[in-house]
Formats: structure tokens, C-alpha cells, sequence
């Protein structure tokens, strides 16, 4: 079992395999360094960035500077860095733990995200040693700082469709750059930024720029809804002369860089929501337990405390996913022997590039979901400015846009699943073929109740049934639309609905599992309880949505008999009995509104 | 200088006290090194940073106090020990530990905090000074060396006392002996590299049976909140005074 834990899966694997809970890092699993950096983020938050919140709204990019450079200072922008290059080539927990406390402190979290992560990673997978002997120990310490430019007035999502060129110079020492950037987050204060353009028109590729290059300019500052902690402004290029020396990766390689660069922008995003559902649950059971109504506090109404419950649940869940997410990565690249750059390192990323989608949409509208409830338990006050609960609501909302749109990355899952299929590194195709032998011969689908002693029996079974209902739908479609099916957007959308509920579920339940195994052996038993009530709730909530998009897709393939006997077999694979959520939810509120934050 | 900082690791005081099935339930809280002990593990290491020599810190208790003494560890102490236990010991027991721990090396100054934010009792340090025969002074806001004396000062309420102390010694800090410096994430990396021992009671030669408290804890509950409300009553200028009465009684009591 020792050599099975240092495996890492592989990528999409959950939606075949079962998971032992002992090979799946849960944030019970933090060594005590690792808590030592949450701490010191956490300070530095709480003493450095939480007083100057309002200064830092209102764009005072000298103190953002500022907090930066101090930043720079406790080491928190060197943790991706590898140490020959002045970093500290912390593992990726590590490195997590960091982009989540940051956010308790409000969109200052993106001026260090947007440089230590879109900024600074693409020198430190893909720079030559040159550049990254140039470029990377001024990064990591806060000596300097990066952006990263790819998106365009008329190129967002279609970011290949950039429209910014660069041609050589005639005698070849620079390449000249044109064009305009759109919404680049650091553009106020940036020294270096990564630009995307065309060689001749063509050949996509990546270029660092230097601030200081004549020619640069930026735009005026954009009016945002939110995180108006953090510069966003265009970035104009005109002959804009850059060494060639400057060039990352290979010319008309620059996609490349540019996806590897946003899959690792999509997991520190769902790490980062992570921090912001935490501060959201604190502000408003806080509020619930002082605001009185009816002659008690909002807090002692079953409707807040079903509130309550719903936001620790979700948080819980997001948080099971993206560090599991993190500690695959952390096994995979230890896998490398520790070589943490270069682009080896990031094929080892994108190993789960399916799962940093997964959990950047995931966590993206659990953040929403939970500001949404966050302002409701408030009320009124939730609607003023004063309450830090208005802030959050709206800095949450930027989540499902950047960093690919949550449509975008839906639309990725289904792709990326194929192609693992395609190339044979993942089973999809066998195991439908073999469900569907099972599916013919009517046999009892629903497996036996398993272990009477496992707490979970029951939620294992409903997710072995989810994955189940992933394969019947899906093979469903694959067959029905073949080609086709690119254009067949809903259902490519709502099947990744259904990926993405699985790895939720699945993480959610193998940690709660290794908590129950953990607590076993502790002989406590108690700390547990609160994660495996969380999944008995849950799981069936889960279930009614894959249920939902299931016949969704179904419907929208069939009709007649054929959807009648397909909707037949559905009904089979998601039937389950419900628990008493009302009474689990209480349970978990009440855990939640004794502790007045989030509990896991 | 040869130096030893006892510590432990507390609840972060922003944390709400959950009491559960007639103990302080430990579930979901976030733990810190006590604040009052960064004052003491800071004073040692600058200390050492003066006049040379090695910081130890040691804690007693739970596995959990490992991530307090990699804290004091990346604030600059280059060793620690961990007496393993279930940290249901009260001072007495504690105390026994950290003198027999004590006895295991020379050590010129013995830091501790001035009490714990969970505990309380401030006893602690002037119980092992008391089991080691050392001189002791709690709760000190400056510290200096000059030769083979400490010069301390301590808060009197009102006025401030200056000693000089004959090493070795043991001092608690209080807050505001010095400003605690970060454990900055570089100095985390080098820590994990510092060695960190594991003890039991019997290797220091300690038989537990021998260390159970003398006191017993009763009962555990959280202490009900007192708040009195009184509504004023008449005219604003009335009003007025009985609010400025009543504040001035909390201001200047007597
Ligand atoms: C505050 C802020 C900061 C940002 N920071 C940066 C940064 O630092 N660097 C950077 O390069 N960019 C940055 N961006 C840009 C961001 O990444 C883009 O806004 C995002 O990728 C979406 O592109 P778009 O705005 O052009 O929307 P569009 O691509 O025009 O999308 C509009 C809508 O159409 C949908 N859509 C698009 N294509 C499809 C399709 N094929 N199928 C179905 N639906 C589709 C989208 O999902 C969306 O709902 C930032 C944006 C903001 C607002």
C-alpha cells in the first residue's frame, strides 16, 4: 500500500476507478510546515492587508506596490519558484495554501496571483535558463512584478484569434511588436509582462516585455463591478522592440504556453475561492448570531441554519476537490524527482487538466452560491457597503469569467475525456461497452448495501451509480451524434455537469472516508461525524442534478420509445432512498454557528 | 549562551470556544504557537544573535505541538524537542517534565511565556525555575545581558521595576518585550532541516504516575454572558449625565 499511495492517478480516472481514501491527500493531511505557511500568510493578511482594505479599494498602487514588496519579503511570492532561481520550490499544497489564505484579504489576492501565477509561470515552465536566470530571482522576491497578456478587444475566449503581431527586425536582433490587450490584470504597476502575438501575422507565440520598452503604454484604469483592489487596464503595443532573445518557448509554440499557463490559473482560482467561501461563512454566521429578529437571533431560524449548512456543504466540497486536485499534482511531479520547472513539469500539471477545470467551475459557482447566501442572511445591510459581505458578492462574480469561461470549460471536459479515450489512456470506451452488457442482461443494477458497518455504504453506492449514469448518457451521445457531437453544445455541457458532480462527490466522500479510517484508528470517531453527515446530505443532492442533466440529454436525443425504454434504465441507475436533511443540515448548522466560521 | 525556550501550542485567541461532551473540543480549531511564548522564543533569538550561542525550544504534548515548535524553529531557535504526551498534565506535571528536560543540558537563560492563552495560570515557568533552583522573574517587558547578569524590567501597575538577575535564570515574557518577528517561508524551508528529537517520559527518566495533577477538573462550561441593559430614561440633558455617571464609574472605579 506504501508504493500505491506515492502513485498518482491518472487524469479522469475517477469516473472508472474506485479510489482507496488513503491515496487521496485531504486538507487533513497538512504537514506541520505547511500549516506554519498558512499561518504566516495568514498573519501577514490579518495584520498587513485586512487594515489597509479600504486604501487598497480605492487603487492606491503604491501601497498594492507596497504590500507586494512585503509580501516578497515573507517568501509568499517565491513558492512556485524553483531555488536555483531564487524560489523556494515549495510543493504545490504549499504553494495552495498560500493563494487561499491570501484571499481572506480581498482582491489584493489577485495582484499576487496574476504575478506569481499567470505572470511568473510561464518563465518558469517555459524560459531557456537564460531567461529565467534574467527574469525569475527578481520575481520571486518582489523585486518586480508580471502580468500576463493574451486576451484582446476581439479575442476572449477565442484567445488564438489574437490579432497582435510581431515580425524581426530587418536585422534581426528584435522582434517588433503591435497591437492591444485587453483587461490585463497588473497592467498599472507591472515591470514584466507576457505578451501573446503573432510572428507575421501567423505563428502564435510568447514574448516577455519589459514595462520600461518604448512603445508600451497602458490604458486607463476599467470601472469594475468588483475586485477593485486590482489593476485592469489595456496594454498597447506599438513597435514595441523586444530582443529575441526574449522569445518563450518556440516560435508558433505559444499555445502551448498559453493553455499549460491557464490550467495551472484554473486550480489556484479554485484554491482562491476556497478562501473567499471561508471569509463568506465567517461574516455571515457572525452577523446571523448578533441580528436579532422576532426577539432572537436570525441565527436560532431553521431557514438561516439551512443557509448555513448549504455554504459549509459546498465549501466543504470544493475544498475536498481542489486539494486532492493539488496533492495528485504534488505525487505527480515528485514522480519527476523533484524537478519542479521546465516543461516536464507542466505536462505533469496537465495531467489533471481535466480536474482544474472541473474544480475552476466547481469552485467558481460554489463561491457565487455562497456570497449569493451570504447577502441574504443579511439582508438589508448585506446590500450596504459597509458590510465586507457586499464586497464579496460582488468580487466573487469575475470567478466564472476569467481564466477560460465557465462555458469554455465546460465545453473542455467532454473534449478532454475523448481524447484520453482516443488515445487509449483512459478506459471510457470498455467500460461503457461492459455497463451496457450489464444494462442487457437486466440484471439487479442496483449493487448490494456493501459493508453494514461503513457509514458511507450507501452514499459509495450512489456514487458508484452516478458514474454509471455518466457512462450510459455519455456513450449514448458519443453514439447518437459521432462527429457531430462538437456542435451538440448543451449536451456537451451538461455531461460535463455530470463529470463534474462525480469528482466533487468522489472527492468529498474519500475524505470524509479517510476521516472515518483516520478517526478509527485514533480511536476518537467524532471528528468525523460532521464530513460523513455532510456527504449523507450531499450525495443526494448530487444525485438529483445528475439525475436532471441525464434526462436532459436523454430528451434531447430521443423520443417515443426510445426515450421511454433509455429513461427506463435511468430511472434504475438513480434511484436511491433520501435521508433526513432537514435534521442533517440542523446538525451541521449547529456546528457551524458554535465554531462561527466554516467546519469540516 | 546556551538557551532554552519552553513553549506550547494554544488555540488562536480568535477562535470561539466550542465546549463538547464536558471538554473543549479541539475539532476544526486553529492552533498558534501561545502568543505569549513568541515573546520569549523572539528574546532568545535575539539574544543569540548578540552574543552567539544555540536556542532550544521544547514543548510537552499532543503530535499537534510539532507545528509549534517548527514556528519557533523558523524564527531562528536551531533545535527542539517534543516530550511526548497526551497534554492532559496541569503545570505540576509540565513542570516536572521541562525541569527533567532542563537537567539534560547547561543552559545559561530559560525563556518561557508568561502564561498560555488556554491555560492561564501563568505557573509554569516559575514552577520549573522552582524544581531547578534557579532564579526567576515573570512577566518582563525588557531584557538586557551585561556580563554575567540579566537586567529586566517588569510592568508594577503604575510604575516599572528594573532587577538584576545572576545567570542562569528563568524569565516569562509579556507582551511587548519585543515585536515577534514572521517565520518567514525561506526560514520555514531551512527549519525543516533543523533537528526536531521526539521524547517519552520514560526516556527523561519519568515515571507518569508520578506526574498526574494535583487538581482536577469538575466541570467544564462556557461562563454565560453577563449583559445589562438599562435603558435611559428623561430628558436629553438627563440622559446625558446618567450616561456620563455611569461610564465614569467604569472609567474610575471607587
Ligand atoms: C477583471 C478582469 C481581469 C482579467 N485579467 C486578464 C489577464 O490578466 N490577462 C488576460 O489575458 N486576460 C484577462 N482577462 C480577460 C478574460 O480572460 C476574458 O474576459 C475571458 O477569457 C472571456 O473573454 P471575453 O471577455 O472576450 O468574452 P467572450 O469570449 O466574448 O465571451 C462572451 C460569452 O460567450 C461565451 N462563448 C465564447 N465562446 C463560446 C463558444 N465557443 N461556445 C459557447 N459559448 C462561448 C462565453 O462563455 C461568454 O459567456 C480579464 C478579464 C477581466 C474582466
Amino acid at each position: 500500500m506504501a508504493a500505491d499511495q506515492d502513485k498518482a492517478p491518472r487524469g479522469g480516472s475517477f469516473l472508472l476507478e474506485d479510489v482507496n481514501p488513503a491515496q487521496v491527500f485531504t486538507p487533513e493531511d497538512f504537514t506541520p510546515e505547511q500549516k506554519v505557511i498558512a499561518e504566516t500568510t495568514r498573519r501577514f493578511v490579518d495584520e498587513e492587508v485586512l487594515p489597509n482594505g479600504e486604501q487598497l479599494e480605492h487603487q492606491d498602487w503604491d501601497l498594492t506596490v507596497k504590500l507586494l514588496r512585503r509580501a516578497g519579503e515573507l517568501g509568499l511570492l517565491a513558492a512556485d519558484v524553483p531555488e536555483a532561481y531564487g524560489g523556494l520550490g515549495l510543493d504545490k499544497v504549499s504553494s495552495s495554501l498560500i493563494t487561499e489564505a491570501l484571499t481572506r484579504g480581498g482582491s489584493f489576492a489577485l495582484s499576487v496571483g496574476a504575478h506569481v501565477g499567470i505572470g511568473t509561470l510561464p518563465i518558469v515552465y517555459f524560459g531557456n535558463a537564460d531567461q529565467r536566470a534574467r527574469y525569475l530571482p527578481a520575481l520571486a522576491s518582489g523585486e518586480k512584478f508580471a502580468a500576463y497578456a493574451l486576451t484582446e478587444p476581439g479575442s476572449g475566449s477565442d484567445a488564438l484569434g489574437a490579432k497582435a503581431t510581431a515580425r524581426l527586425s530587418p536585422d534581426g536582433r528584435h522582434y517588433i511588436l503591435n497591437g492591444t490587450k485587453q483587461f490585463i490584470t497588473n497592467a498599472a504597476f507591472a515591470d514584466v509582462f507576457i505578451v501573446y502575438a503573432k510572428i507575421d501575422g501567423e505563428h502564435f507565440s510568447a514574448f516577455i516585455v519589459d514595462r520600461s520598452s518604448p512603445g508600451l503604454t497602458t490604458g486607463p484604469e476599467e470601472r469594475k463591478m468588483g475586485i477593485k483592489a486590482s489593476s485592469t487596464r489595456q496594454l498597447i503595443l506599438q513597435d514595441v522592440h523586444v530582443p529575441v532573445e526574449n522569445l518563450l518557448g518556440d516560435p508558433g509554440r505559444g499555445h502551448v504556453i498559453a493553455f499549460n499557463i491557464l490550467n495551472i490559473g484554473r486550480h489556484k482560482l479554485a484554491v482562491g475561492c476556497v478562501g473567499g467561501m471561508k471569509a463568506a461563512i465567517e461574516a455571515s454566521v457572525r452577523y446571523a448570531k448578533q441580528r436579532r429578529q422576532f426577539q432572537r437571533a436570525i441565527a436560532e431560524f431553521p431557514l438561516i441554519q439551512q443557509k448555513l449548512a448549504d455554504m459549509n456543504i459546498r465549501t466543504f466540497v470544493t475544498e475536498s476537490m481542489a486539494y486532492r486536485t493539488t496533492g495528485d499534482m504534488d505525487r505527480e511531479l515528485a514522480a519527476l524527482g523533484g524537478s519542479f520547472d521546465g516543461p516536464s513539469a507542466a505536462r505533469a500539471i496537465a495531467e489533471y487538466a481535466l480536474e482544474c477545470s472541473a474544480d475552476k467551475v466547481y469552485a467558481s459557482e460554489a463561491l457565487d452560491f455562497v456570497v449569493d447566501e451570504g447577502v441574504q442572511i443579511h439582508g438589508g445591510v448585506g446590500y450596504i457597503q459597509e458590510y465586507p459581505i457586499e464586497r464579496m458578492y460582488r468580487d466573487s462574480r469575475i470567478n466564472r469569467i476569467f481564466e477560460g469561461t465557465n462555458e469554455i470549460n465546460r465545453l473542455l471536459i467532454p473534449d478532454m475525456l475523448l481524447r484520453k479515450a482516443m488515445r487509449g489512456e483512459l478506459g471510457l470506451f470498455p467500460a461503457a461497452e461492459a455497463l451496457q452488457r450489464e444494462l442487457l442482461s437486466g440484471g439487479h443494477l442496483a449493487a448490494d448495501g456493501g459493508d453494514p458497518a461503513d457509514p458511507l455504504a450507501a452514499e459509495r453506492q450512489l456514487l458508484a451509480q452516478a458514474k454509471k449514469v455518466f457512462l450510459f448518457v455519455g456513450a449514448s451521445a458519443v453514439q447518437k451524434y459521432m462527429q457531430a457531437l462538437e456542435g451538440e453544445q448543451e449536451t456537451l455541457a451538461a455531461l460535463a455537469d455530470i463529470v463534474i458532480e462525480i469528482y466533487a462527490l468522489d472527492s468529498a466522500l474519500l475524505r470524509a472516508a479517510k476521516a472515518v479510517w483516520r478517526g478509527e484508528s485514533a480511536g476518537a470517531g467524532d471528528s468525523a461525524r460532521n464530513q460523513v453527515e455532510m456527504v449523507r446530505v450531499y450525495a443526494r443532492e448530487a444525485m438529483e442534478r445528475i439525475d436532471a442533466r441525464a434526462r436532459q440529454i436523454l430528451a434531447g436525443m430521443e423520443e417515443g420509445d426510445a426515450l421511454r425504454t433509455q429513461l427506463a434504465v435511468l430511472r434504475r441507475l438513480t434511484r436511491f432512498e433520501p435521508v433526513n436533511s432537514k435534521a442533517l443540515k440542523r446538525a451541521i448548522a449547529a456546528r457551524v454557528i458554535a465554531a462561527e466560521k466554516y467546519v469540516s | 549562551m546556551n538557551i532554552l525556550v519552553f513553549v506550547k501550542q494554544t488555540f488562536d485567541t480568535e477562535e470561539t470556544v466550542v465546549v463538547q461532551g464536558g471538554r473543549v473540543s479541539e475539532d476544526n480549531v486553529r492552533f498558534v504557537l501561545n502568543p505569549y511564548d513568541e515573546y520569549a522564543v523572539e528574546q532568545a533569538v535575539q539574544v543569540k544573535e548578540e552574543f552567539g550561542g544555540e536556542v532550544t525550544v521544547v514543548a510537552v504534548g499532543q503530535e499537534r505541538m510539532e507545528q509549534a515548535l517548527r514556528t519557533a524553529l523558523a524564527m531562528g531557535a536551531d533545535k527542539a524537542a517534543l516530550v511526548e504526551d497526551d497534554g492532559s498534565l496541569d503545570e505540576y506535571g509540565v513542570a516536572k517534565v521541562l525541569a527533567a528536560f532542563a537537567r539534560r543540558g547547561t543552559y545559561d537563560l530559560l525563556f518561557a511565556g508568561q502564561a498560555t492563552v488556554d491555560g492561564a495560570s501563568a505557573q509554569t515557568g516559575p514552577r520549573v525555575a522552582e524544581e531547578l533552583g534557579v532564579p526567576v522573574v515573570a512577566a518582563i517587558l525588557r531584557f538586557t545581558l551585561e556580563g554575567d547578569r540579566a537586567v529586566v524590567e517588569r510592568d508594577m501597575e503604575g510604575y516599572s521595576e528594573r532587577l538584576s538577575v545572576p545567570l542562569p535564570a528563568l524569565f516569562t515574557a509579556q507582551q511587548g518585550l519585543n515585536e515577534p518577528r514572521y517565520p518567514t517561508l525561506p526560514n520555514v524551508m531551512k527549519a525543516k532541516k533543523k533537528p526536531l528529537e521526539r521524547l517519552t517520559l520514560e526516556d527523561l527518566g519519568l515515571a507518569r504516575e508520578r506526574l498526574l495533577g494535583r487538581t482536577a477538573t469538575v466541570e467544564c462550561f462556557v461562563a454565560p454572558k453577563t449583559r445589562q441593559r438599562r435603558m435611559l430614561q428623561g430628558s436629553p440633558e438627563a440622559q446625558a449625565q446618567a450616561l456620563a455617571d455611569e461610564l465614569r464609574r467604569f472609567v474610575l472605579p471607587d
